[in-house]
Order: C-alpha cells, then sequence, then structure tokens
C-alpha cells in the first residue's frame, strides 16, 4: 500500500538488495566502479519513487530493472563504457515478467576478502560493496580521513582488476583458509565497533560485523566456525547496554548489570553455539562463543562456571598458542586454583606481552586481590600509558585514584 | 590472463650434485611437463646462480657494469613460468604445487 514508509524499512531492504544487486551488476559487468554507479543510480531512484509509490513486492527486481536501464542511459553517454553497453541489454528486457535476482553475494564476499588484498582493504571493500556504506561513512566508522579510504578503495578495485582476482566461491581444497579470511575481517569489524564507546556517533560496526556474519551462514549453512563466530557477536552483543553507563563510562562483565542483558539475544546466540557444536568440528571462534555462552547463562560473576571456562580456554590455547588467550585464561584460573597462581602464570608472559595494556590491567586486577594495592596502581599506570581507548583510559584512571 | 611465476630463493645452498637438489629437479621437472601438458604454461626457463649474474646501470647519461645481481637481498629469482590461465585463484593454485621450497611472487602480464 502507497504511503508512508519507514526509514527501518527502506534501509533494511537497502541492505539486503545492495550486496545481492552490485554482485549481479559486477557479475554481468565484470567492473567494479561502473556496477557501484549503477546501484548507487538504482537507490537514489528508489527513494524517489518508493515513498511515493510504496516498496514493490520484488524491491530487488525492481532495482535490477531499475539500474539496467540507468546503465544503459549512462553507457550510451560515455563512450569509455560503450564495449559494456552489450551487456546490459542482453537480458535487459526479459520475456518472463520479473528478473529473478540470484543471490551470488557469497561470490562478492570472497572477492572482497581475497588474501591478495590488504586487509585493510578488504574489510573496507567489504563495508563499501556488500553492505553499501558510504566512503564517508567508512572514513567516520574507522576515524580515518575519508581521502585515505577513497584511496584504498581505488587500489583495491585496481588490484582486482589489474591482478585478475575472481568473483568466485574457492574450490573445496581452498575453501578452509579462504573462509577463515572472511571470518578474520569480520572478527576485526566487530571489535572495531564493539570496543569503541557506544555514547559515541560512530556507526555501529559491530551491528554491522553480525549482519554480515548472518550473512554468510545464510549463505553456507554447513560451517560451523562461521556458526561459531555469530555466537560469539551474537553473545557480546546481548551484554551491550550493560558495557557502558550513562555517561560512556566502561563496565567491566564482573560489575555488570545482568538484568540488563537481553535475554533473546543470549538465547539465540546459545542455540547457535550448540548448532555449530552438533557439526563436530570445533574451532577458535566456536570455543569463544561457547566460554561467552558460559558467561551469559550465569546469574553472577562468583556464580560462573569457572572450572568449565578454564577447560574451554585450555583448548584455545591448545588450538591457538596465542599469548592473549593464555592472558585471558589466567583470569579463569584465578577462580579456579587462586590469584596467586594466577599471576605466576601471567607473570611468565611478561616479556611477549609487556606491551600490550590488557596485560598490566591484569596484573593489577589479581594484584589488588592478593591485597598489594602499590604494586596494582603501578601496573595500572603501565596499562594506561598503553592505551588510546577512551572508556578504557577512563576507567583505568579511576582504578589508580581509588 | 597471463602471468609470470617467479621462482625466488636464496641459491647459496644450491648443489646440482646433492641428491636432494636433483629429486627437486625431477619433481621440478615433472611439474612443467604436466602443467605444459594442460596448456596452462607457455613458457620458463632456469636461471643460474647468482654469481654468474651481472648488472647494467644507466644512470644520469652513464652505464656501469658491475658484477652480481641488482639487488643485494640474498634471495633472487632463480627461474619464472610464463603461464595462461583463468584468474588469479588459478595461478596461486599453481603457485602452491611448486615443488621446490621457496617463494613465490605472481605477476599479471601487461597485455597488447
Amino acid at each position: 500500500m502507497p504511503g508512508f514508509i519507514g526509514a527501518e524499512a527502506l534501509e533494511r531492504v537497502f541492505r539486503e538488495e545492495h550486496g545481492r544487486l552490485t554482485a549481479a551488476l559486477l557479475r554481468s559487468l565484470g567492473d567494479w566502479d561502473l556496477a557501484e554507479e549503477l546501484v548507487q543510480d538504482a537507490l537514489v531512484a528508489a527513494l524517489e519513487h518508493w515513498p511515493r509509490e510504496g516498496i514493490p513486492d520484488n524491491p530487488g527486481a525492481w532495482l535490477m530493472t531499475t539500474a539496467r536501464r540507468k546503465g544503459i542511459d549512462r553507457l550510451r553517454r560515455e563512450a569509455r563504457y560503450r564495449d559494456k553497453l552489450a551487456l546490459l541489454q542482453e537480458d535487459a528486457m526479459p520475456a518472463s515478467i520479473e528478473p529473478a535476482l540470484g543471490d551470488e553475494r557469497l561470490e562478492l564476499i570472497f572477492a572482497c576478502c581475497h588474501p591478495a588484498l590488504p586487509r585493510e582493504s578488504q574489510i573496507a571493500l567489504t563495508l563499501r560493496s556488500v553492505l553499501g556504506l558510504t566512503t564517508a561513512e567508512i572514513a567516520r566508522a574507522f576515524v580515518t580521513p575519508e581521502a585515505t579510504i577513497a584511496q584504498r578503495l581505488v587500489r583495491a578495485k585496481r588490484k582486482i582488476a589489474e591482478a585478475g582476482i575472481p568473483m568466485r566461491v574457492p574450490e573445496a581444497d581452498e575453501l578452509p583458509d579462504r573462509l577463515a579470511e572472511i571470518l578474520a575481517v569480520l572478527y576485526l569489524l566487530f571489535n572495531e565497533g564493539y570496543l569503541a564507546s557506544t555514547s559515541s556517533e560512530r556507526r555501529d560496526l559491530a551491528e554491522d560485523a553480525r549482519w554480515l556474519a548472518q550473512l554468510v551462514v545464510r549463505l553456507m549453512p554447513d560451517e560451523p566456525e562461521a556458526i561459531g563466530l555469530l555466537a560469539l557477536f551474537t553473545l557480546q552483543l546481548a551484554r551491550a547496554a550493560a558495557r557502558f553507563t550513562p555517561d560512556g563510562r566502561l563496565v567491566l562483565l564482573e560489575d555488570q548489570d545482568r538484568s540488563r542483558w537481553d535475554r533473546a539475544l543470549i538465547a539465540e546466540g546459545i542455540a547457535l553455539v550448540e548448532r555449530a557444536g552438533r557439526m563436530r568440528r570445533s574451532g577458535p571462534y566456536q570455543i569463544q562463543a561457547a566460554i561467552a555462552a558460559c558467561h551469559a547463562e550465569a546469574a553472577s560473576w562468583a556464580e560462573t562456571d569457572w572450572p568449565q571456562i578454564l577447560l574451554l580456554y585450555d583448548g584455545l590455547v591448545r588450538m591457538t598458542g596465542s599469548s592473549v588467550v593464555r592472558l585471558n585464561r589466567a583470569i579463569a584460573l584465578s577462580h579456579v586454583a587462586g590469584p596467586e597462581r594466577a599471576l605466576e602464570e601471567v607473570d611468565r608472559m611478561a616479556g611477549e606481552l609487556d606491551r600490550y595494556h590488557l596485560f598490566h590491567s591484569t596484573r593489577a586486577w589479581l594484584l589488588r586481590q592478593l591485597d598489594r594495592p602499590d604494586d596494582a596502581r603501578a601496573a595500572d599506570r603501565r596499562a594506561l600509558a598503553l592505551t588510546e581507548n577512551p572508556a578504557e583510559r577512563a576507567l583505568l584512571l579511576g582504578r589508580i585514584d581509588a | 590472463m597471463k602471468y609470470m611465476l617467479m621462482f625466488i630463493s636464496d641459491d647459496s645452498g644450491w648443489d646440482p650434485s646433492k641428491p636432494e637438489v636433483q629429486a627437486a629437479y625431477a619433481r621440478i621437472g615433472q611439474w612443467f611437463e604436466e602443467h605444459t601438458k594442460s596448456g596452462k604454461i607457455t613458457g620458463g626457463e632456469e636461471l643460474k646462480p647468482t654469481n654468474t649474474a651481472t648488472t647494467v646501470r644507466q644512470r644520469n647519461g652513464k652505464v656501469t657494469v658491475t658484477d652480481g645481481p641488482f639487488s643485494e637481498s640474498k634471495e633472487a629469482i632463480g627461474g619464472y613460468a610464463l603461464v595462461d590461465v583463468k584468474d588469479l585463484d588459478e595461478a596461486i593454485a599453481m603457485a602452491k604445487t611448486w615443488p621446490a621450497l621457496s617463494t613465490i611472487e605472481i605477476r599479471p602480464l601487461v597485455e597488447h
């Protein structure tokens, strides 16, 4: 029914259709810049028509037809694109009513996260092409000059064209490595958003990462690590409302008001952990999600199932060998075996983690439990010198002054 | 698309009289044969070690000739293969099966 269309409904449709349209146009044109321009044209047209006429039954097909029509106009005007014209005209007028728009977003995501592109370009390109963020939005989200992001995107698109990076789902033997690349991009994206204070005007990249993870899971439903990553995002976002005070100060898990956790999201996250677990191919993201699930299910910090968490961390250490994971494991260890044992364990990592602020703040946390407030304050000061995140700094300053 | 796969390694320990080096040669021969048959390789050569290299530099209208490779690096191009494949993924897949332990740089060719 024509009439009022909420901005939210429009955004939801755009989000869903932007990547599909980009992927479909890329598939037929093979030109990233041109595909991007046509997607923009189609979305602008939708913004003119839909609020008056209502969102069409098949918005994807509407956008595709519009993009093609606009594309043909544009290509006729611009000599540089002449050779592409035939590609659009071929099926511009389908015999059937509306062309069914296939979902080639998975191919698109694999292309955006190709290992032959630098990580920062993978991130920018995924946000731009799959999710439809503008260059300005990406720049704001990463607190990076717009020109820098624009250049990253230009370079990435040039590399794709010149080096022959394909838009396709890799062969089975390549799939695990290539999927890991995608998940690493989403993980970074999530953390970028999650670590930023929610009080700022920055875009919620954590929500974007979750949306993308949902898409990847929908398109590759049999990959337990993808499900594990989505579970992890879901469980962490379930706690979002309790992570900051109204004035933007960070609240540690230990001190969070658990009544403010989103129970529906927690249930969703736990169901995802279980679904991945049934596939019997464990992995680091699934284990991290299982740890998050333990926290989410606990009625309080004290009632947390620490032996179970310690066990999960043991598995994660074995899988990743990461010293940051060992640091987190030490927190679980302090609950199971006491702060003294945990501190011994942490001190053994001093060599590798001396430049990592959470190493020092974890030491401080343990030292305080061992009744060594002066040493704890010194450790917090070291942490303070190593982080620029305003929320973390405020928390540390509060502890040093206490 | 056409690419050059450049096989880069430290050739100081490359002694053709060693049995393991001979075994590697046999595998490399097989690799070339297999991919030439399938039509993916259009050319390729092995280069003699860097101690046979001579570098000619033209700078400010002056030409100098010196002994040794152009770069100080221990690693150098020891050979190359010209390939004609569908896309970068196929070139990467080929590089992954290169039987000698080395670094491989893949560069697309300018097609005129």
